[in-house]
């Protein structure tokens, strides 16, 4: 699966990885973050109107 | 404007107007050094003009918070705001006490705590030198950071997180050119950046500072 | 029909809806293809063997470390001059993508450069650069975080941005005439000699036009979240008063 990196394997396979987990984070972020505030504007607007 | 000046550097020199403690700061910032790394002469010589550069922006940055505040909290500041001179000139004015009260007395203080440090002899004339010219250009970033987070309570760690960056290439210019000129190297270079950032920051930086004042006060 | 009306929040909100699926597909698409291509399908580089595959990582997040702080320079002006409220608030948006990126290009960068320098930090000019455009952002986003009112943050933003520029780029020439440095010349230009070979080259262009896609989506999202909260504010404000 994973192909012959030599003796470097280590290195590379570690900078994959933290470069996909910090990604991952500012989407995840970003995400939730956008979430959170549709949720609450919903609500203001429906008070508004309701 | 230079009644401003006079005015700012009044406080400045009264009981409890903070003159004096950027020296005490710079001082002591010298002595714990040592005790940090080491007493030897060698290592203590080599890195004494980089460490009386830090030492000396530290103790800069220490009394920047003063500038604008006092006369924000009592409204002093809108008076200045209002009164016949341009805040370009506020600014430069403000600039100036902070440098007559901290840059000054930094550069005259240096070369003593050089001696502390094993300073090598034909270092004092270039710490002193560098120095000189690159105080101004602390100030005066100093100052522009200052009015940017005038408005904000609690505004002086932020004020120091957003100056240290900024300066950055005074610190690097003024020290190389303190550490070339100390070891007998050829210091042109640096010099001639470090005094142009000076004078490029005295000369933009106030409109900056004018700019970031009206938002303020808005 | 003016460019800047695509600007107005209510424009901005409706035509970014829809784009904003295709965009993050797109830059998804992308960076698994280059990323798939670069760890899987290149071969190893005759001096550095296989960390040469870092660089479908390190290159494209230092490109977009620096884009991204253009992009905010441009924003605060375009937001100083014209008053557009969405621009301040995407220069906004973009300071966390931006600051992500530089720490992915300052990690792997590390961890490229422990087997290759022999160590995971040197101060060399560019590396030292990429830690202060760092601090730059901390002190930008710190900016945006400590001021109340929002058109005051925008403007304070806006003018530490352009400060900041011109004392960032002072600092890259200040650092490199500090220290001369361990970085090879250029990778990526299209005449010189030194170039990478292409079978580097094509999932490295992959791997770019990714992370730009997912700077523009991730930039597009966060903006969206930034118009919904100001208008939260405003209702409740709204709501306060009544």
């Amino acid at each position: 699966m994973i192909p012959d990196l030599g003796k470097y394997g280590f290195e590379v396979v570690s900078a994959y990885a933290v470069s996909i987990v910090l990604l991952l984070a500012i989407i995840g972020l970003s995400w939730r973050q956008s979430v959170k505030q549709r949720r609450a504007l919903e609500t203001a607007e429906a008070r508004r109107h309701g | 404007m230079i009644a401003l000046l006079l005015r700012d550097l009044r406080l400045a020199t009264r009981a409890g107007g903070g003159f004096g403690l950027g020296l005490v700061f710079f001082l002591i910032v010298v002595v714990l050094v040592p005790f940090g790394v080491g007493p030897e002469t060698a290592i203590l010589s080599k890195i004494a003009s980089g460490i009386l550069w830090v030492a000396a922006l530290l103790a800069a940055l220490l009394s920047l918070d003063r500038i604008f505040a006092l006369d924000f909290e009592d409204g002093a500041l809108t008076l200045i705001a209002t009164a016949p001179i341009p805040l370009e000139a506020v600014g430069l004015a403000k600039a100036t006490a902070h440098w007559l009260t901290t840059g000054l007395p930094l550069t005259i203080a240096a070369p003593v705590l050089g001696v502390l440090l094993q300073l090598p002899a034909n270092g004092y004339s270039f710490v002193a030198l560098t120095l000189l010219l690159g105080t101004p250009a602390l100030s005066m970033i100093g100052t522009f950071g200052a009015a940017l987070t005038v408005g904000i309570r609690r505004g002086g760690l932020l004020l120091s997180l957003l100056v240290l960056p900024l300066y950055i290439p005074t610190l690097i210019f003024g020290a190389e050119a303190a550490r070339r000129g100390t070891a007998g190297l050829d210091a042109t270079t640096p010099l001639l950046m470090l005094a142009g950032i000076t004078a490029g920051s005295i000369a933009l930086l106030p409109f900056a500072t004018a700019a970031v004042l009206r938002i303020n006060l808005r | 029909m003016s460019l800047w009306e695509y600007a107005n929040p209510k424009k901005f909100m409706g035509w970014t809806g829809p784009v904003l699926p295709w965009a993050f597909g797109a830059a998804g698409v992308c960076l698994a293809v280059g990323l798939f291509w670069g760890f899987f399908l290149t071969p190893d580089d005759y001096r550095q063997g296989s960390t040469v595959k870092i660089i479908y990582l390190h290159v494209p997040s230092a490109l977009m470390a620096i884009n991204a702080w253009m992009m905010m320079l441009v924003a605060s002006l375009i937001w100083l001059v014209r008053r557009h409220h969405v621009s301040a608030l995407a220069a906004k948006a973009a300071a966390p993508v931006g600051i992500t990126m530089t720490l992915i290009a300052l990690m792997t960068g590390a961890i490229w450069g422990q087997p290759m320098w022999g160590t995971y930090w040197a101060w060399d000019p560019r590396l030292t650069s990429f830690l202060i455009l760092f601090l730059f952002y901390l002190g930008y986003m710190a900016l945006w975080a400590a001021i109340d009112d929002p058109d005051t943050a925008a403007d304070l933003t806006s003018v530490l941005c352009i400060v900041g520029s011109v004392f960032a780029l002072l600092s890259r020439y200040a650092v490199n005439f500090w220290n001369q440095g361990l970085h090879q010349g250029a990778s990526l230009s299209l005449d010189k000699e030194e170039n990478v070979s292409d079978v580097f080259f094509f999932p490295l262009l992959v791997c770019i036009a990714g992370f730009v896609l997912l700077f523009v989506a991730l930039v597009l999202l966060r903006t969206r979240t930034e118009i919904r909260a100001r208008r939260l504010r405003a209702l409740q404000l709204r709501e306060v008063r009544t």
